[in-house]
């Protein structure tokens, strides 16, 4: 390397190099821990823009009729809020993980396509910024049109030309269409790295369970992103040269928009949550002291969500008028899910069980990940039932059932590994204290915020308001959630404050602060640019196990 | 500072796994079929639905030729990755010029089609359903061709300058993987609008 | 690694304890709401508080997943909690690996086949109900109501009773002796929107360029709230429902008024000159007169109705006004244009539409 070579030149003080060189360093950069980590740092970024456009949702929100911004700017937060928080906070926060984590998992130098990495980062980085730039750009020649308002899901024909004049809608087809390439770039990366770059000895049998997750999530981003490619590119035919595919004066149908969009958006909500469950198949083994309970039949069962959650779609459109027996067939494909998802929790808990748990913070985000997500698929069942579903759906009881698996469980899963790997990615530990004082934040201000949510929704509030009526028995209800919502950003901005003085202040970490089992770490924290400087040979399912233990090998077990 | 070997019974005497680029191509295969089978199911949904305007069946001519010429041209790109296999450049040459002369001709017939089809009949991608799914299927499709062309005239213009080699027959497998995809997707769309929805 | 003191462990409890409090406590507050008010007014649209037969077929059949779920709950809870309590990190056992289980195929069968039963029991039980709601056939008796949604109000059409309307469904009670149920054929004149009246029926959507249906029959008088359910632009918030269930006298009376023609007061002739010359009739309808307009609703018998606007303001005098005169002060983003009226011809409208009874 060229900078190297430079800082040879100067001296062999690497601090003293000259900050644009570093910053070349970064943008230029195509090695997957750089990347990873400019993943989350993006995801994270827009956290904090999503979480403040929450915030400026439920301060509306607070009181009945209330003028904390107009309903065309309320719209286009609501709008914007999904949008951000799906696209350009969920993805990138997992593919970050999946970048790191991947190729230090399986004793690689890399991942598969470094410049096609890089690329597929920066397209998603563009699509953020571009979905953004509509708050100046969306006008247009017409003068109409700002950030898009027509809600994360952009319904036809609420998306046509006719009813949503400027470039609103132009942004948000255009800016997610670009993200979905890079999405299916690193996708497309992720399985090459994990079949093709595997260290001897590492069958897929032995693959960490992160890896089999993460195999299983970027298969179903190839079948799962491209429909909704598909359908925005039906979409732009429409909006500019003049096509019908969703026009219904010339025949067009609505109803195909939302089949489209839904064939993405299931599996997408799969896909959020699957690197959650990774996170939490990595942690909950080592603060249990125990290996993963049922390895074979977890990996079976992510395997079976990938597969029954492509053909759940309908259970989002229960309510737009399928016949019976479509209705009772995405009854029983929402419902035959709950089967493998159900195992999972069992398996965990089977991880637990006869365990010697550790109360650390990762620790305490996976168990309340087992609390919030058995709730959440709780709820879950009752949406997947269609008559009951008539009721609850369009309301707050599935918002606030969606956010209990984004929020509650998504995010639960999401700080745990930042608590694991943080010593890892950095070099020094977290503080526990923040990290617990974190927790328990965020978790009173979730459960303050989210189990209420349910109610309103129970009693008639409509979802996507940006007001309502007074004496629907929604007010105080509708004021503790603002409360808990606000809480919750308390919460997360401790959660940045340790993220920051930690990197100044924290415990240096060493190799194995956690005395976990898997490849990563075998190396320094942070890793070497190399990863590895012998390519490990592996002969089972815990590596690191079996140097510790040579006495009781799990590769005489496996 | 890293080095880790676990003491176990076997060590695997060969360690082969599969070549990442051809991994990589299935994949963008596999997501590219996704995007076209969207195409192809609003077509078949929106087949007959046309409120107005020309139908298929008043405009469309079977174009059997062009399709025999892109078909082929999946054999001859196969032809000439197996001659370089075996290192006969100028051979594989030859055939990848003439898999690109096929494909041009595909491209040729399209538009040729188009012209008619816009300048005859009167049938835009505004213009009815038909009209909508049409162009944005058969589009989509020559768009992929002409991607395709443009690869594989980059790869004839390093071999007639000498630089594609035995060893890099791999890299050349991976290009025509992804022509034989090209020509595999006009297999469907080619009995989707000539065949099904006339 | 660093063995746990006492404090986390506490701390786990009272975390657990919080956690489940703010649960109890929600489900109490709505068990409180859910012993609805008995007022014939009824300003709570709880699902659990249904009054017509689709609604409690879904009440009922909640209650049989609700009790499967919480049972699930209960017995994960317990299990977790129990885990968590039990094999905690003690000082006794600190630095000793426990034993490794990898699996047991046995307790993975088992906690297979009870989730594929309980789904299998649910899917039946779901099926049931669904096919009881969508595929009800349509009595003689039943009353046929088009309803067409707009940004953001609904237009009502009797085809049978030759009556047109807007924003204020009225139906008649439905006798389980004698039923007279409401069926509803749904349209849309532009985006998607939903009708949702929780206490008489679940969603269903209004699509354009589809025909969708549902039904009601609503055992007890009153009117009942709800809103469109479908996001469909910037007012999507207050494109209100207002179902009103009339005894069969009443909604006879009702029909009979809506089937007047418009009432003409000579006093007011002014106010109609003002209405057939200005823009109003490019939206508006009034029988009688040259205004034939379908985008905004039929105003004949606008004094019929308690609200305007799709239920954001109340049908008063001043809203009138106000509605007329700069509509985003009452609902901003709506698709009524402020008209721009001078006082005079301002006061006179509002004058004649008041006598549009």
């Amino acid at each position: 390397m060229s900078s190297d070579a430079m800082a040879i030149h100067q001296g062999t003080d690497v601090g003293s190099r000259p900050w644009v060189e570093t910053l070349h360093g970064w943008v230029t950069t195509v090695d997957h821990k750089r990347l990873g980590i400019l993943y989350i740092l993006y995801a994270l970024l827009f956290l904090a823009v999503a979480g403040s456009e929450a915030m400026i949702i439920r301060i509306q929100l607070m009181y009945p009729h209330n003028s904390f911004v107009s309903p065309q700017v309320f719209n286009r937060i609501f709008t914007m809020h999904g949008t951000t928080m799906v696209f350009f906070v969920g993805i990138p926060v997992l593919f970050g993980l999946a970048n790191y984590l991947v190729p230090l998992m399986i004793g690689a130098r890399d991942m598969a396509f470094p410049r096609l990495n890089a690329f597929s980062f920066w397209l998603t980085a563009l699509g953020g910024f571009l979905l953004y730039f509509s708050f100046l750009g969306g006008s247009g020649l017409y003068g109409a049109g700002n950030a898009p308002d027509v809600g994360w899901w952009a319904y036809a024909p609420l998306t046509s030309r006719a009813f949503s004049p400027g470039h609103s809608s132009d942004y948000w087809t255009i800016s997610l269409l670009v993200a979905g390439f890079g999405s299916i770039g690193t996708a497309v990366n992720i399985i090459a790295t994990i079949l093709c770059m595997r260290c001897p000895g590492m069958k897929l049998s032995r693959l960490p369970l992160l890896a089999w997750l993460n195999l299983v999530v970027s298969g179903m981003v190839l079948i799962a992103i491209t429909p909704l490619s598909a359908a925005q590119i039906m979409l732009c035919v429409d909006r500019y040269l003049g096509g019908h595919f969703f026009d219904t004066q010339a025949g067009g149908s609505a109803t195909l928009w939302m089949h489209f969009f839904w064939i993405f958006g299931h599996p997408e909500v799969y896909i959020l949550i699957l690197p959650a469950f990774a996170v939490l198949s990595e942690v909950i083994p080592v603060f249990s002291r125990k290996p993963m309970f049922g390895y074979p039949v977890m990996v079976g069962a992510t395997i079976a969500i990938g597969f029954i959650s492509m053909s759940v779609w309908a259970h989002h459109m229960f309510s737009m008028g399928m016949s019976s027996y479509g209705n009772a067939f995405f009854v029983l494909t929402t419902m035959a899910i709950a089967v493998p998802t159900g195992i999972k929790i069992f398996n965990w808990l089977g991880t637990m069980w006869g365990g010697r748990i550790i109360f650390k913070t990762p620790m305490l985000f996976c168990i309340g990940f087992l609390f919030n997500f058995l709730i959440a698929g709780l709820t879950g069942i009752m949406l997947g039932s269609a008559a009951f579903n008539w009721q609850l759906t369009g309301s707050y009881f599935v918002v606030a059932h969606f956010h209990y698996t984004l929020s509650g469980s998504f995010l639960f899963g999401i700080f745990a590994a930042f608590y694991y790997w943080y010593p890892k990615i950095i070099g020094r530990m977290l503080s526990e204290r923040l990290g617990k004082l974190h927790f328990w934040l965020f978790f009173i201000g979730f459960h303050l915020c989210f189990d209420l949510m349910h109610i309103p929704g129970l009693l008639g509030m409509a979802r996507r308001i940006y007001t309502y009526e007074p004496g629907r028995g929604w007010d105080t209800l509708n004021l503790l959630v603002s409360i808990g919502a606000f809480i919750q950003g308390i919460a997360t901005l401790i959660f940045v404050a340790n993220l920051i003085i930690s990197y100044f202040k924290g415990t240096k970490a060493g190799n194995d602060p956690w005395d976990a089992w898997t490849l990563e770490w075998s190396v320094s924290s942070p890793p070497p640019a190399y990863n590895f400087a012998v390519t490990p040979t592996v002969a089972s399912r815990r590596p690191l196990w079996d140097l510790k233990h040579p006495e009781d090998p799990d590769s005489r077990y496996e | 500072m890293s080095a880790i070997t676990t003491p176990f019974p076997e060590t695997p005497a060969t360690w082969k796994l599969p070549y990442r680029g051809k991994v990589g191509m299935a994949c963008l295969i596999i997501a590219e079929s996704a995007i076209f089978t969207i195409f192809v199911v609003a077509y078949l949904y929106y087949a007959g639905k046309s409120l107005t305007g020309p139908a298929p069946r008043e405009v469309l001519e079977t174009p059997i030729f062009f399709t025999v010429c892109l078909l082929s041209s999946s054999l001859t790109i196969h032809l000439a990755s197996k001659l370089l296999e075996r290192g006969r450049r100028g051979a594989f040459l030859a055939l990848w010029f003439l898999t690109i002369v096929l494909g041009a001709l595909f491209m040729y017939g399209t538009a040729r089609e188009w012209h008619r089809l816009i300048y005859e009949h009167g049938l835009t991608i505004s213009t009815n359903l038909f009209g909508t799914t049409y162009y944005s299927l058969v589009g989509l499709h020559a768009t992929h061709v002409t991607v395709g062309l443009l690869m594989l005239t980059i790869v004839l213009l390093f071999g007639l300058a000498g630089r594609v080699v035995r060893e890099q027959s791999a890299r050349i497998d991976v290009l025509s993987m992804y022509w034989h995809f090209v020509d595999a997707v006009w297999v469907v769309v080619f009995t989707v609008v000539y065949v099904l929805g006339r | 690694m660093h063995s746990m003191t006492h404090k986390t462990d506490w701390g786990v409890v009272v975390g657990r304890a919080t956690g489940i409090l703010v649960l109890v406590a929600g489900i109490l507050l709505a068990a409180g709401l859910c012993t609805a008010s008995q007022r014939s007014d009824n300003p709570v649209p709880n699902i659990f508080d249904p009054r017509s037969t689709p609604a409690e077929s879904i009440r009922d059949h909640s209650y049989f997943v609700l009790a499967i779920t919480s049972l699930i709950f209960l017995v994960v809870v317990t299990l977790l909690v129990y885990a968590v309590v039990k094999f905690r990190d003690k000082p006794l056992t600190a630095g000793r690996e426990p034993a490794q289980v990898y699996g047991s195929t046995q307790i993975e069968l088992a906690w297979t086949i009870i989730p594929v039963l309980i789904v299998f029991v649910l899917f039946l039980a779901t099926a049931r109900v669904i096919h009881a709601i969508e595929d009800a056939r349509k009595p003689a008796t039943a009353v046929e109501v088009t309803a067409i949604g707009h940004q953001f109000w609904w237009e009502y059409r009797y085809p049978a009773l030759g009556v047109v309307t807007a924003n204020e469904l009225h139906v008649p009670v439905s006798d389980p002796a004698h039923p007279t149920p409401t069926f509803l054929k749904l349209l849309s004149a532009d985006t998607d929107h939903s009708f949702w009246v929780p206490q008489l029926a679940g969603k269903t959507d209004l699509i354009p360029n589809r025909v969708n249906h549902t039904w009601i029959d609503p055992h007890q008088t009153g009117v009942y709230v709800g809103q469109c359910a479908q996001y469909c632009g910037t007012q999507h918030g207050k494109m209100l429902l207002r179902v009103s269930v009339d005894s069969p006298e009443e909604f006879a009376a009702w029909v009979q008024a809506q089937k007047q023609p418009a009432n003409h007061d000579d006093k007011a002739n002014a106010g109609r000159r003002v209405f057939e010359t200005t823009a109003c009739i490019n939206c508006h309808a009034v029988g009688g007169t040259n205004g034939t307009g379908r985008f905004g609703p039929d105003l004949t018998h606008l004094m019929s109705r308690n609200t305007i606007a799709a239920g954001a303001a109340l049908n008063t005098d001043e809203n009138l006004r106000l509605w007329i005169q700069n509509p985003d002060a009452i609902k901003p983003g709506s698709l009524m244009p402020a008209m721009k009226l001078s006082d005079a011809d301002l006061d006179a409208l509002v004058r004649y539409l008041e006598t549009l009874r």
